[in-house]
């Protein structure tokens, strides 16, 4: 019987591995639909930026009180995955609580702190749930999260957590009640930290339902966790695997500065000196492209930065666009971007490669209203605790507007060519550049 | 108004310390000019040697990159460095945080280097060397202030602590608004909305911003960038506080100090 448990225990649990190991590869494929980007500076900056703003969680503290009560859901989940490495072994070899007779009394602090987390991770992820479906907080039930999948996708997470800890608790329990009773196989350990409080509901039950009940939460713990993980790549809730590699690629520059293009600065210089340009185009020629259009256009880091993106709004929160009425929102250009992606993503893998749909992130995703009322003010840069850059793709939709569409409001038109004649956005004369000085 | 140019100094065989890069808000927005016109006076008072490019400056594609313009922002970028370059200059001051943050950040990678200070690190320095004195402590001691940090100067720029150091300098009572520092709202004319009518919404950005700084008590609302000063006027205007709330640039507060 034992032996049957371990072939399905191994054979679940390279099944799900395998089944998530595909799916970040497509995902890893989407990412690199995006073009080449160049990262210079200080590797140790970079470092510092995931010690910091990753592992450290710097910016989620702006706003303290979701700030603890993450930071419980992390340390949990880091810390807890400890156990997992227990919890597998005892899995794969039919034992129960391997590690327990090697750390002796170690092992009951270590299950008590464990408990703590699991406690606190359950109670937080409570609180989270009375946040979004209770209180309401705006920027977590509102626009973007009004309805449909992200709002589902929400408090699936959260209540799979609160499953999955309570489940651990459960066990634990039960297993206590096993050692009191003497059963075989249940390693005496003495009573755990938190579980021990929740023992007496099950004290009543027979060793055989006791059995019954802590075999049920361990197994529909570990696969609870094998399916959660196998849910990260369709959910938000990817961030925790992508939090990391972001705050690494995380610009070191002023945020002020905007990225250069290279294939214009050509076209500039011909046209400032045309001795320099070249006599023939080659026919293959590609004309470069000007912006973004779609999702291909942007850079590979534009697109981990929407995979990577949990929806949070902080960045839609202290938009002043946002805050002013405008349609713009800068979680939902993440948010279209990533939505595109995979939908690029789907063509590729239906089609071999990517076969022209008709569609493309302008327009059918993001509106030119939305990118229009952008102030590249960059508070959404600011605000996102995973180093997310929307104000970036946001511009390179505004380049590709301009540059390949012309399609431009009539007042930047007129500033555009006030700056060509009068060399100022206004309508004044070069001349009088100077006048302030004699007046 | 003693204000030399750069080919007046070439002219002469000599350099200044510093070229002063007005803008085209500082040359030509009426309100601005008194910035530039307040920034020149300190520089005279103290003594500080500089040239402005006079009418070879042209617009440094700022808000034309912003609204997507490319090509027009490396044809504005090339014109100047040209000029720059021509002139050898070495450093330059500017009180706009957009031509501070062009010149900066973007003019390097077209063959521009510069060290570029925005004027508000400029007076820190000139205060901190004891070159500027205040007159009876300065006009503006004790008085309740607010300060609105430019998107340009503040998060593009991590500059936060220099213009607040120069109101300090001047003994101010400075009141925050909730929103400061790397969260400070926007006034609402970066990104070449300063030359467009704002996209449909419930408010303007501006009129928010304003009515946050308003609602300080504040009767000064202290600025540093010529767009914020437009935009915040009028928003105060809107709020019906023009006659109790003023909007000054830090130069504007600081010319208004100095020993006579």
């Amino acid at each position: 019987m034992l032996i049957v448990q371990q072939i399905a225990f191994i054979i679940l649990l390279l099944a799900a591995s395998f089944i998530f190991y595909k799916k970040i590869f497509s995902i890893r494929r989407n990412i690199f639909l995006g073009r080449d980007q160049e990262f210079t500076g200080d590797t140790s900056l970079r470092w510092k930026n995931v010690l910091l703003l990753a592992f450290g969680q710097k910016k989620m503290f702006k706003r303290m009180t979701p700030a603890i009560l993450h930071f419980f859901v992390y340390a949990g989940f880091i810390i807890i995955n400890a156990e997992m490495l227990e919890i597998v072994l005892d899995g794969i070899l039919g034992t129960h609580r391997l590690f327990a007779p090697f750390l002796g009394s170690f092992y009951n602090i270590l299950l008590g702190l464990f408990e703590i987390l699991a406690f606190l991770v359950l109670v937080s992820c409570l609180i989270f749930l009375v946040r979004r479906n209770i209180i309401k907080v705006k920027r977590l039930t509102t626009g973007d999260l009004a309805g449909g999948w992200p709002k589902t996708d929400a408090n699936l997470i959260l209540i799979t957590e609160v499953v999955l800890m309570s489940l651990l608790l459960i066990m634990n329990a039960c297993d206590y009640n096993l050692q009191q009773l003497n059963a075989d196989h249940y390693t005496q350990t003495g009573p755990y930290l938190i579980s021990q409080h929740i023992a007496p509901l099950f004290s009543g039950l027979s060793e055989g339902s006791l059995i019954a009940v802590e075999r049920s939460a361990w197994w529909l713990h570990i696969v609870g966790i094998l399916a959660f993980l196998n849910y990260l790549p369709y959910s938000k809730h990817l961030h925790i695997v992508l939090a990391f590699p972001n705050a690494y690629y995380a610009p070191l520059e002023p945020a002020g500065k905007m990225r250069n293009m290279e294939d214009i600065q050509k076209e500039v210089l011909y046209m400032m000196d045309p001795a320099q340009a070249p006599t023939e185009v080659p026919a293959d020629d590609n004309p470069p492209k000007f912006g973004a259009r779609d999702v291909m256009d942007l850079s590979w880091k534009n697109l981990m930065d929407a995979y990577a993106c949990t929806e949070c709004g902080r960045c839609t929160d202290s938009c002043p666009a946002n805050k002013t009425g405008k349609l713009l929102s800068p979680r939902k250009i993440m948010m279209d971007t990533r939505d595109r992606s995979e939908e690029v993503g789907a063509n590729i893998d239906k089609n071999k490669s990517f076969v022209e749909d008709g569609k493309s992130l302008l327009h059918d995703y993001i509106s030119v209203e939305e990118l229009r009322a952008c102030t590249s003010c960059n508070a959404c840069v600011e605000a996102c605790p995973v180093s997310i850059n929307p104000l970036d793709i946001i511009l390179e939709l505004r380049r590709n507007l301009y540059m390949e569409e012309s399609n431009v409001p009539q007042e930047w038109m007129q500033m555009s060519s006030n700056i060509e004649n009068n060399m100022a956005p206004w309508k004044m004369s070069p001349d009088d550049r100077d006048a302030w000085t004699r007046g | 108004m003693m204000v030399k140019t750069m080919a007046e100094f070439m002219a002469e065989g000599t350099e200044p310390e510093v070229l002063f890069w007005v803008g085209c808000a500082g040359s030509f927005d009426q309100r601005a000019q008194k910035i530039t016109k307040a920034f020149v006076q300190i520089l005279n008072k103290v003594g500080v040697s500089f040239a402005i490019l006079g009418n070879e400056e042209m617009c440094t594609g700022d808000p034309a990159r912003r609204a997507g313009n490319e090509f027009l922002f490396q044809m504005m970028a090339y014109n100047n460095i040209q000029v720059l370059n021509g002139y050898g200059v070495k450093r330059i001051v500017t009180a706009c945080p957009h031509c501070f943050n062009t010149l900066k950040n973007e003019y390097p990678a077209l063959g521009g280097q510069y060290e570029v200070i925005h004027h508000a690190t400029f007076l820190q320095d000139l205060i901190n060397n004891g070159k500027i004195v205040m007159k009876g402590g300065g006009a503006f001691k004790g008085k309740k202030i607010t300060y609105h940090d430019s998107c340009y100067l503040g998060r593009a720029n991590n500059i936060y602590e220099a213009p607040r150091a120069v109101l300090e300098a001047m003994d101010v009572e400075l009141v925050e608004m909730k929103r400061c520092k790397t969260n400070g709202l926007c006034c609402g004319a970066g990104g070449a909305q300063m030359f467009k009518e704002e996209e449909k919404g419930t408010t303007r950005v501006n009129f928010e911003r304003s009515k946050e700084a308003v609602d300080t008590g504040a009767n000064i609302i202290a600025a540093n960038c010529p767009f914020c000063t437009t935009m915040l006027m009028d928003g105060v205007k809107n709020a019906e506080k023009e006659d109790s709330v003023q909007v000054l640039d830090i130069a504007e507060m600081i010319a208004q100090s100095l020993e006579d």
